[in-house]
């Protein structure tokens, strides 16, 4: 990292912690000022996003384990957390500590089995357990998820810092201090020796186990790391949306997930950042473009495909995978290195 | 008895179903080590071409709508697969991951659009007037259009089977399954294989999506992505790469399916068939077939 690079970095940082007191707006960036409540939220949802990319990062881009059930984990943040909060009134503390330990616990057993298979027949199954995961929230069992139409944290669950609009900034920073320990954790999990077993693991497995390590081992620390942090986003994720719906835990979520990583760049912890970041930014903004009177004034053929933010980030997505394998981060790591 | 016969018959035609689906992820896997996540998008794509196309057939009788709307289907199913075979994955040949995530790619594009065109709300299929109607086997009262998956579903596997047994395609393709390498060493032309499973598989997805509109009398654009996923179970259960372990696999989680979600709560079936993967995984990692996965 070059010392200007260093300086730039710094800057960005100073200026996302000091953002609730500026008052300006960045138009066609931004709908309001830039320390409005909805710019906050929407900017903590893009850290969370860019959090939650990273760890899947960390077993798709590190270990080399294509995972089709990350939500699994992200939604078991969500979901224990809100269920322990709501239908059992357990004050915040003890649900985040009951949260901590199913996010431990279910991950080690299911990727106990998952790691059984390798490739391809593992990204399988770990969409089967995810989607097993979805069905369940899906059926409400005992009412405790709410079915469809998920959980609302509501009032009086939660301590009065957290709720309100104008509160919305101490949310904002809970998201970024997630991100920033998230990718403190990452950094410091690939730059220690089990971090580089696992990056050997993902060029040659074999050549691994010959070395006389056992790569079960840790790819099923890897998985289990990468799903706890995924849990604690998930969790970070339920303050800032003020409930929990059932759309995180579908096969969908994973694969928005996989366009992230894919978007920013596999294998670079700042790549899945900003691939995060920017995915969450462009679903929201695209929404938004498409409500405009330019879209709705289109014919039917332009207007339909332009108003599917999903579309135009699967083309897109495509369009990396053909012609730009290193994402938006190596297209950046190029320009800065020339 | 009734029940028994009832619940075991629809098992089979859900069964039938995801056979359909499958079969051609079973092939293109075993053949090109692709995991097909666009498989979905064929199925939903092709239901939506079959239910336009029996719209301008308007006039006529409601079998030749139903006919035409089958056939449209497995055209556009085809079609779609090998074009998706030709354009996205075709360039991406070795890089195995960049090819499930081109296909990820497309299956999201592809549903949204659908989605955005037609809207999400269900379509209802035209059918037959025999096919609403029911048949009575050991005293219980069987949907005609049950009967008919099941049976067509048969029909492609006996078709697939010979296919893969009785022609030089097939034997190519049943080679590169078992060793891709020394297909290639021996000069054949395994790329044109490459667009021939998928184009089958394709056709067979096709066919699936309108059978399963058949079926439950409507298509929307989220069935594909959630037959999809029961289809890879099915797939990991029967063993990658065999047809006949899909068939055998299709059916023990058809029924099992039915069976337990009508016994147990709802969406216990569903449920105890993301165990039984689990369980098969501990015991038998290949699969029924025994194919090392």
């Amino acid at each position: 990292m070059t010392p200007r690079v260093r300086i730039a970095l710094a800057v960005v940082l100073v200026v996302l912690v000091a953002l609730p007191a500026i008052g300006f707006a960045v138009p066609g960036v931004f709908e309001g000022a830039l320390n409005a409540p909805g710019t906050l939220n929407l900017l903590g949802l893009c850290f969370v996003f860019g959090a939650l990319a990273l760890t899947y990062d960390l077993v798709f881009g590190y270990v080399g384990l294509l995972s089709f059930g990350h939500a699994l984990y992200f939604a078991t943040g969500v979901y224990t957390t809100a269920i322990a909060l709501t239908r059992w009134h357990w004050s915040l503390p003890a649900a985040l500590a009951l949260t901590a330990v199913v996010s431990l616990v279910l991950p080690l057993i299911l990727g106990a089995v998952c790691l059984r298979m390798r490739d391809i027949p593992f990204a399988m199954v770990t969409l089967a357990f995810a989607q097993a995961g979805s069905i369940l929230v899906m059926q409400n069992p005992l009412g405790l998820t709410g079915g469809e139409e998920g959980l609302a944290l509501g009032g009086g669950v939660l301590p009065a810092s957290l709720i309100g609009v104008a509160n919305t900034r101490n949310l904002y920073w809970i998201a970024l201090v997630l991100l920033l320990v998230v990718y403190a954790i990452g950094w410091l999990a690939v730059n220690s020796p089990a971090g580089r077993v696992w990056q050997a693991i993902r060029e040659n497995e074999r050549r691994v186990s010959v070395l006389g390590l056992n790569p079960y081992l840790y790819k099923l620390g890897a998985f289990v790391l990468s799903a706890f942090l995924a849990s604690a986003t998930g969790v970070v994720y339920l303050l800032l949306q003020g409930g929990a719906n059932p759309q995180v835990t579908t096969a969908d979520f994973t694969l928005a997930l996989l366009v992230m990583v894919v978007l920013g760049g596999v294998g670079t912890l700042w790549g899945a950042v900003l691939g995060g970041i920017v995915y969450e930014y462009l679903d929201f903004r695209l929404v938004a473009l498409a409500n405009t009177g330019t879209v709705q004034s289109l014919p039917g053929v332009l207007r339909v495909p332009l108003s599917e933010p999903l579309f135009l980030l699967g083309v897109l997505f495509i369009v990396l995978v053909l012609f730009v394998p290193g994402g938006l981060g190596g297209l950046l790591r190029r320009r800065i290195a020339s | 008895m009734t029940t028994f016969a009832l619940l075991l018959i629809t098992g089979l035609g859900l069964g039938a179903l995801y056979f359909l689906i499958a079969a051609g992820l079973s092939l293109i896997w075993g053949l090109m080590r692709v995991l097909n996540f666009a498989h979905g998008a064929f199925f939903t794509v092709a239901a939506y071409a079959g239910w336009w196309a029996s719209g301008l057939a308007s006039g006529a009788s409601p079998e030749v709508q139903w006919i035409v709307a089958v056939v449209v289907a497995v055209v556009v199913g085809g079609l779609f697969a090998t074009l998706t075979e030709v354009v996205l994955v075709r360039p991406l040949y070795a890089r195995h991951v960049g090819q499930v995530l081109v296909t990820v790619g497309l299956a999201l594009a592809t549903i949204s659009l659908v989605q955005g065109g037609f809207g999400s709300d269900p379509k209802t299929l035209q059918l037959p007037g025999w096919m609403t109607n029911t048949t009575t086997i050991v005293g219980a009262n069987i949907p005609n259009t049950r009967l008919l998956v099941i049976v067509i579903a048969a029909l492609v596997f006996g078709l697939l089977l010979f296919f893969l047994r009785r022609t030089r395609f097939g034997l190519i393709v049943r080679a590169g399954v078992e060793n891709r390498a020394m297909v290639q060493a021996l000069g054949i032309d395994v790329q044109r294989a490459f667009t021939l499973v998928f184009a089958i598989g394709g056709m067979a997805a096709g066919l699936a999506g309108m059978l399963a509109g058949t079926y439950y009398g409507t298509i929307d654009p989220g069935r594909g992505t959630s037959m999809l996923i029961f289809a890879f179970i099915v797939v990991i259960i029967g063993g990658l790469g065999s047809v006949t372990g899909s068939a055998l696999a299709a059916i023990v989680v058809g029924v099992l399916q039915q069976f337990l979600n009508f016994y147990g709560a709802a969406g216990v079936g569903d449920f105890s068939v993301v165990l039984l993967l689990a369980v098969v995984l501990l015991v038998r990692p290949g699969g029924f077939s025994g194919a090392s996965g």
